[in-house]
């Protein structure tokens, strides 16, 4: 009796019985990162907005067309001077007279036709939010000497985004040169 | 001398094979928690853009996505070459976005609702049109937290 006691279950199997698992799980799962840029949406009412008067100064109107042009503050515009520009409408380091008060007052306006594609879209939003990201580093390289990142504390990053708020507000798109149904 | 002939004439040993399944086992959970289950096939052309200023999404099973874009080839018979919204594993309209949202909120513990993202996965083609009514119905039915799917530019 006691010499059965110690006979051992053949462990031979388990290895592929575990392959067979691992294999099931590598076709049946993803492992793409989910990264995007993120955005918050206004809150939707059904009364009219509001008209707001803006000083025309603090507003930095970006408007991209259903041929993929931009115009911004009435003029065309190449999308990579478009971060430039922002940038430096934000910050006004030269204090001009028709570029922000300061940067907490300026608001960018974005503006787009339902036939813009959806990847120039993504680009001109990129690009501003690239802008207010370069000039989060440079303020928070000037206060902590450290760029600007997602770990800092939240009083730190506070801190940089009051000074420097991302206020940017996007108009109802215009019909046109949407493709027919 | 005879110091040095004794290992001779035993011959290589087995290699053991007894961890293998550890390490199997090993990959095997490793990849239980790195992935996430396909929950439903892609039915349209999903190219998503390339962007710089990426946030990536933490928690998984707060992601709601949402498809769109031209249907791939074998379902142009039936639904077209027009843009579409794919919402779970089917084709959609617009207004059935505030059911689904409700959908995937009543599967989430309640504290943990606010911290919902909607993914919204468009094809970088597809027209601005179809995607500011998706936003409408969004903002329409509370769902303000959103995440452009993009791809980061630097490595392809």
């Amino acid at each position: 009796m006691a010499k059965r006691m110690d006979n051992e279950v053949n462990a031979s199997s388990m290895a592929d019985i575990a392959f067979l698992l691992l294999v099931f799980f590598l076709v049946t799962t993803t492992m793409n990162p989910d990264t995007g840029i993120t955005v918050k949406l206004p809150p939707w009412s059904e009364d009219d907005a509001q008209e707001v008067k803006l000083n025309k100064r603090n507003v930095f109107a970006v408007l991209v067309n259903a041929n993929n042009d931009l115009l911004v503050r009435g003029e065309p515009e190449d999308i990579t001077s478009l971060r430039e520009r922002a940038k430096e409408f934000i910050a006004n380091p030269s204090h001009r007279e028709d570029l922000a008060e300061a940067p907490n007052k300026a608001i960018i306006s974005l503006k787009n036709d339902r036939g813009t594609k959806y990847a120039t879209y993504i680009m001109v939003y990129n690009e501003l939010k690239a802008a207010y990201r370069e000039l989060w580093d440079a303020e928070s390289q000037r206060l902590y000497g450290v760029p600007y990142s997602e770990d800092m504390s939240t009083e730190q990053k506070k801190k940089i985004r009051s000074k420097y708020p991302f206020i940017l507000s996007e108009a109802e798109p215009t019909a046109f040169g949407e493709e027919e149904k | 001398m005879s110091k040095f002939k004794k290992k001779t004439d035993k011959g290589t040993p087995a290699v053991s094979t007894a961890s293998l399944p550890d390490i199997v086992f090993m990959l095997l959970f490793f990849f239980m928690v790195a992935t996430k289950m396909r929950d439903s096939s892609i039915m349209v052309q999903n190219a998503v853009p390339y962007a710089t200023e990426l946030v990536k999404l933490e928690h998984k099973n707060l992601v709601n996505t949402i498809y769109i874009g031209t249907p791939l080839v074998n379902y142009q018979a039936v639904y077209g070459t027009a843009p579409q919204v794919q919402l779970g594993d089917k084709f959609a309209s617009v207004d059935e976005i505030p059911f689904f949202i409700e959908k995937f909120k009543a599967k989430i513990p309640e504290p943990q609702r606010p911290m919902i993202f909607t993914s919204l996965k468009v094809d970088g083609d597809v027209t601005m049109g179809i995607v500011s009514d998706v936003k409408t119905e969004l903002r329409k039915s509370g769902q303000l937290k959103l995440n452009y799917s993009a791809k980061n530019k630097g490595k392809k």
